[in-house]
């Protein structure tokens, strides 16, 4: 059926084009404006969860102290002893059979001990970790890493405290219970930052020979961790882990770094739709634009609107043609105003994300469709009183209009 | 022969309420119009006679009174049935002709068609209206503003005629007409009621209301 009401709708638009284009202009702007700040939150979002779940895919398993958490790290000498405060070589064995398949998993070693560089006295970590751990989970800055149980790789901070160079000497113990041993810094490390998993950089890293050489730890961890290959393993690997060890009596805890990822990614969102909402406002003045141009169709129409009254319009069909018109101007405005958003979106995302890479994944993308229905609802909304003005005139005053 | 009502007045009264006091536009008018019938409305500017079309065309309320069609007190209708009576029992002619300017003078005819059947004519009614008004098929494809007021009139007439409406109303169908144009006009109209129609026309030409069969004279808001 052909609808006149939308043909003449139509018409007034064709006639007064320019006026037309210029409040659809209105609404381009704000589609833009909010699918390219909307792109560019969840381009944010994906490559800085990307950047953060390169770092946070770390499942750190210690023995179960009880209800005072995750003790047993670093500086778990003097009094302790009890086995329980460690994850025992079997345990170890059993975690990696679980979690292998996963990713990479290692024993971590650790006391604080007294240090010796010359005439200066200080403590420091000493790590002990599977030889071929180390280079996997370590960058060098400069030297090799450890060969020989004498040798020791250390962190930048503890390198600049005490001018250690490579070739450097530690003396690592108190010479006053049990002695001291004499170990070589072979490599510097790259700085790490803090981390749940290990605290290299101001540590002694060595290898688990000469961890237990001057220890006496055999089989004893201070935790034992997990890299995964895919964070998204992360719940399953843990409640795997869980399971099976805390069958019979609570023997580890584990700690993951996701709830730190979650809580990113929750402030980047909200920070998206606060850019969002100040785009948004763009969307209020092309409101008020799409309200002035139908306002300006009503009164110059006014006579029109007379004469269809007078032969048999229905209010409801005035109505609906100015309602059209304005669905017609928003859908136009929105549809170019997403064409545009591809590129200006792109741009945007470009500058500020520094990266494209998830410009065409659906968390992104989905912002234009969005930007383009909050457009046309609010082109709908601005014409809902210039149509009802219009459908209320007085068909008798209507007619006398010039 | 026994004449049917179509349309009785009773007491009809419609007052403007101004500021600088009431104006009695119509005062207890009672008149009764039947089938068939040509009338014409005479009397000054300000007696009251557009007030009485309007009454007539369902665009006004009166104040007090009753207005029956058919037997219907149109007092009891609500708007969307008033605006249907306009639609399907009342053709409107106007002296300012009214066509929409955006539409053409054929969508012009075919509007109140569209309006009242939903869809397009396929029965050639249109066409065979215009071509009955003398508006060929080129001239019907131009929209109003290209056509001279004579052929804007015809176009009027078609569309009064599309719905095939039981009245015909017009108000000074002439008063923007040239003489031998408005002549013309009027042996439409007069063609019309010898088919049949009733047809109810305000004006104040004498020579107008000549063709009518019946004069209703007006003076300050009453028939005299």
């Amino acid at each position: 059926m052909r609808d006149v009401i939308l043909s003449l709708s139509l018409r007034s638009i064709r006639i007064h084009f320019l006026r037309s284009v210029l409040a659809a202009l209105g609404i381009v702007i704000g589609v833009v404006a909010i699918s390219s700040m909307g792109m560019m939150g969840a381009n944010m979002t994906l490559s800085v969860t990307e950047e953060l779940s390169s770092m946070a895919n770390n499942l750190v398993v210690r023995a179960y102290t009880g209800g005072a958490g995750f003790g047993g790290g670093p500086g778990g000498s003097g009094a302790s002893g009890g086995g329980d405060e460690f994850i025992t070589e079997s345990e170890f064995r059993e975690i990696t059979k679980i979690a292998e398949k996963y990713g990479l998993v290692y024993g971590v070693q650790s006391e604080s001990d007294r240090i010796e560089v010359g005439d200066r006295k200080g403590r420091a970590t000493v790590y002990g970790l599977d030889d071929k751990v180390i280079p996997s989970i370590f960058s060098l800055s400069e030297g090799t890493f450890p060969k020989s149980t004498s040798s020791v790789v250390i962190g930048p901070t503890l390198a600049s405290r005490y001018s250690l160079k490579t070739g450097s000497r530690i003396d690592i113990g108190d010479p006053d219970k049990g002695g001291t041993t004499t170990v070589r810094v072979v490599g510097i490390l790259e700085e790490r930052g803090m981390s749940m998993d290990v605290n290299s950089d101001s540590a002694i890293i060595a290898n688990q020979k000469l961890f237990n050489g001057i220890y006496g730890r055999e089989g004893e961890y201070n935790q034992v961790n997990v890299i995964l290959s895919d964070i998204n393993d992360t719940q399953k690997v843990k409640s795997a882990i869980l399971e099976k060890m805390n069958r019979k009596e609570e023997t580890v805890t584990i700690q993951d770094s996701s709830r730190m990822l979650e809580s990113i990614t929750s402030t980047l969102s909200t920070m998206t739709t606060f850019v969002m909402a100040i785009a948004g406002i763009s969307l209020l003045v092309a409101a008020t634009s799409i309200f002035n141009v139908m306002m300006m169709s009503v009164t110059e129409r006014v006579r029109e609107i007379g004469i269809m009254r007078s032969i048999g319009t229905q209010k409801s069909e005035i109505r609906k043609m100015f309602i059209y018109e304005s669905v017609i101007l928003g859908v136009i405005g929105a549809t170019i105003g997403a064409i545009l958003s591809l590129a200006i979106g792109w741009v945007v995302v470009l500058a500020m994300v520094g990266s494209t890479d998830y410009f065409f994944s659906p968390p992104s993308l989905v912002y234009i469709p969005s930007a383009m229905l909050v457009g046309i609802v609010i082109c709908v909304i601005s014409g809902v009183y210039p149509a009802w003005r219009a459908s209320s005139l007085d068909p008798i005053e209507a007619l006398r209009a010039e | 022969m026994v004449e049917k009502r179509l349309i009785e007045l009773v007491e009809v009264t419609r007052v403007y309420p101004l500021p600088s006091g009431d104006v009695v536009a119509l005062d207890r008018v009672s008149l009764t119009i039947h089938e068939g019938e040509f009338v014409a409305i005479m009397g000054p500017s300000g007696s009251g006679k557009s007030t009485l079309l309007n009454q007539l065309g369902c665009l006004d309320r009166p104040t007090s009174g009753d207005l029956f069609i058919r037997g219907k007190n149109t007092r009891e209708m609500n708007d969307r049935e008033l605006t249907g009576l306009r639609l399907n029992t009342i053709g409107y002619i106007f002296q300012r002709f009214n066509l929409i300017p955006l539409l053409t003078a054929y969508e012009n005819v075919e509007y109140p068609y569209l309006m009242k059947h939903r869809e397009p004519d396929y029965t050639g009614r249109v066409d065979s209206l215009l071509g009955m008004v003398g508006i060929d098929p080129p001239m019907a494809a131009h929209k109003p503003p290209e056509l001279s007021g004579g052929q804007q009139q015809r176009v009027a007439i078609a569309r009064a005629l599309v719905n095939d409406p039981a009245l015909i109303l017009c108000d000074e169908p002439t008063g923007n007409l040239d003489s031998v144009t408005g002549r013309q006009i009027m042996e439409m109209l007069a063609e019309l009621h010898r088919k049949g129609r009733t047809i109810l026309m305000v004006t104040h030409d004498a020579e107008v209301a000549g063709f009518a069969e019946r004069t209703i004279v007006m003076k300050d808001g009453r028939v005299i």
